[in-house]
């Protein structure tokens, strides 16, 4: 009895949960007078995707989220990997102090302190560009304390021993450290991509134009401006807007998964 | 280490670079928030000059203001506490041996993965007057048409219902984490001594799974003041602010009516509120943590 409820009660939840997802296939998938009827019978189209795809820059809202998130987890990785190091294996004058500084970043995020980053990025000249977006992101606390968590249960003695055999620090941190953390680093990156994948707020106060444009803030420009209530039409931007991310996360849901519970867990 | 000073130059070299960008985007930010509070806004060619409290002063007579951050914390209290319950009830669902689970699992965490700004365009359909899921659902009842966004009584709430879709399943896993690692010799104690399930859940489970709530306590906190996706796609704050949260209203002020220095203040706000929590977190949580 107990064991049935449970089962009911977890399947309400989960047509509950993906509800919103099959509604917007379905709209996006079929003519727009279907869009509030629904009936099997109706017929089947990709016209909506079409339109929507030819009525704003989407490849190039495409490009220039892949550039980002790249752009940005490649700075990510770069920086975060020697701070951790650093922060793992080198006592250094005001480490601690250093360390509490960057714990702060977990509390307060790049995305709260919108007005004066702009500024900041104003007078660097880095508005609209896509470096401009990703620049604040680039020195992760969150990365820097995942990293320097890894490189801590790295034994010793392997440091000591490629020392022996004449490796500087820099070679250590390259031969030793990063291939042990390997499934951090990939834990790290589905993170990283899925946050800027996602990310709206910041990029649509930095971009003006299409040039540097995500495809988050080109869905925005699109549904707000160029639409009227087309929803079939709107439902295929937001469907192009997530599909990539959405089909990495379909093929690849263990490592997701496991990605995000890593991360969560130090 | 060769020489007695080269693991403090090894150690800055390798932190500085990071060092440069966590200062120049973090720290000199809130700095320059601080300061900033406390000029005027500079206009055309009159530079900002020192106006001591005035900001605070228009800060505190401000009803938009005190609206804004009531909404803030009324969306924080009620959308904290109802994804943390549905996460807990979810992991405990999938955890067990059930038909589907694998499906079940998938579906909690999918809106994990989507853009807010994507999920904010599929549920503002859904809201719709008439014509939108919801109002069909209550037209089969014989209910009216109701502008769940567009009234200010529903509006703050349809962003609450978004906001707990989007967040409960992301908060699962680490509870699905947790439940995993939990011994199941407990368990079998538990049934041993004859003990009902509720007393197996607030006995064991919920003391055992108290780290992972904290965790999640502080992140859902950070996010509520955090995330206003949703708010720019589907009331813009509106009617009449009723939905809007303080971090949309500083974007407003911000990059609406420019009026920087104003949005500095209210930038001091959030970050008074944001470093409340670090401190909660850093006396209080850490020391009620260890179980085990």
């Amino acid at each position: 009895m107990n064991r049935a409820l449970e089962t009911i009660a977890a399947w309400v939840l989960g047509i509950a949960w993906i509800l919103p997802l099959v509604y917007a296939f379905w709209t996006a998938l079929h003519p727009t007078e279907f869009s509030t009827r629904f009936d099997l019978s109706a017929p089947w189209t990709v016209q909506n995707l079409v339109t929507a795809w030819n009525a704003a820059p989407f490849a190039r809202y495409i490009l220039n989220t892949i550039l980002l998130c790249a752009l940005v987890l490649v700075g990510q990785l770069i920086l975060c990997t020697f701070a951790g190091y650093a922060f793992a294996r080198f006592d250094f004058w005001g480490k601690t102090l250093a360390f509490l500084l960057v714990l702060v970043q977990l509390m307060i995020m790049p995305d709260v302190l919108i007005v004066e980053n702009y500024q900041t990025l104003s007078r660097l000249g880095l508005l609209d560009t896509i470096f401009g977006i990703g620049l604040p992101y680039m020195a992760s606390a969150f990365g820097i304390f995942l990293l320097r968590q890894t490189f801590k249960t790295v034994p010793k003695e392997l440091d000591e021993a490629a020392r022996v055999e004449g490796c500087g620090p820099v070679q250590i941190l390259w031969k030793v450290y990063v291939p042990l953390a390997k499934p951090v680093y990939l834990a790290y990156a589905l993170v990283s991509v899925s946050y800027h994948w996602n990310n709206f707020l910041w990029p649509l106060i930095v971009t003006n134009s299409v040039n540097a444009r995500p495809l988050t803030v080109g869905l925005q420009v699109f549904a707000s401006v160029d639409q009227g209530i087309d929803w079939a039409i709107i439902t295929a931007a937001t469907l192009i807007t997530s599909g990539p991310l959405l089909i990495a996360f379909l093929l690849f849901q263990r490592q997701f998964v496991q990605s995000f519970m890593r991360a969560g867990i130090k | 280490m060769q020489t007695r000073y080269s693991a403090h130059i090894y150690g800055w070299l390798l932190l500085l670079p990071a060092a440069v960008l966590l200062v120049a985007f973090t720290h000199a930010p809130m700095v320059s928030a601080f300061v900033d509070s406390f000029m005027s806004t500079p206009k055309g060619a009159r530079p900002a000059r020192f106006v001591g409290l005035m900001q605070y002063e228009t800060l505190i007579e401000d009803p938009i203001f005190w609206r804004v951050l009531g909404n803030n914390i009324l969306f924080a209290v009620w959308t904290i506490p109802a994804s943390i319950a549905l996460a807990i009830a979810m992991a405990l669902l999938v955890n067990g041996k059930l038909k589907g689970r694998g499906f079940l699992r998938m579906a909690y965490f999918t809106p994990t993965v989507l853009p807010m700004i994507a999920v904010a365009n599929i549920w503002m359909f859904f809201f719709t007057p008439d014509y939108g899921l919801i109002d069909q659902i209550r037209g089969l009842f014989g209910g009216g048409p109701v502008n769940w966004l567009g009234q200010q009584s529903t509006a703050l709430y349809c962003l609450m219902v978004v906001t707990v879709w989007k967040e409960a399943g992301f908060f699962m896993i680490f509870y699905l984490a947790a439940l995993q690692g939990i011994n199941p010799s407990l368990y079998e104690a538990a049934s041993l001594e004859g003990a009902s399930r509720w007393t197996v859940f607030r006995r064991i489970t919920w003391p055992l799974l108290m780290p992972t709530t904290l965790f999640v306590l502080i992140n859902a906190v950070i996010g509520a003041f955090r995330l206003v996706d949703h708010v720019v796609v589907m009331t813009k704050g509106g009617p009449d602010n009723a939905s809007s949260l303080l971090l949309f209203y500083i974007y407003e002020i911000g990059f609406k009516y420019w009026d920087t220095a104003y949005a500095s203040t209210l930038t001091v706000v959030l970050l008074v509120l944001l470093a409340a929590v670090a401190v909660f977190q850093f006396t209080y949580l850490d020391k009620r943590t260890h179980y085990q």
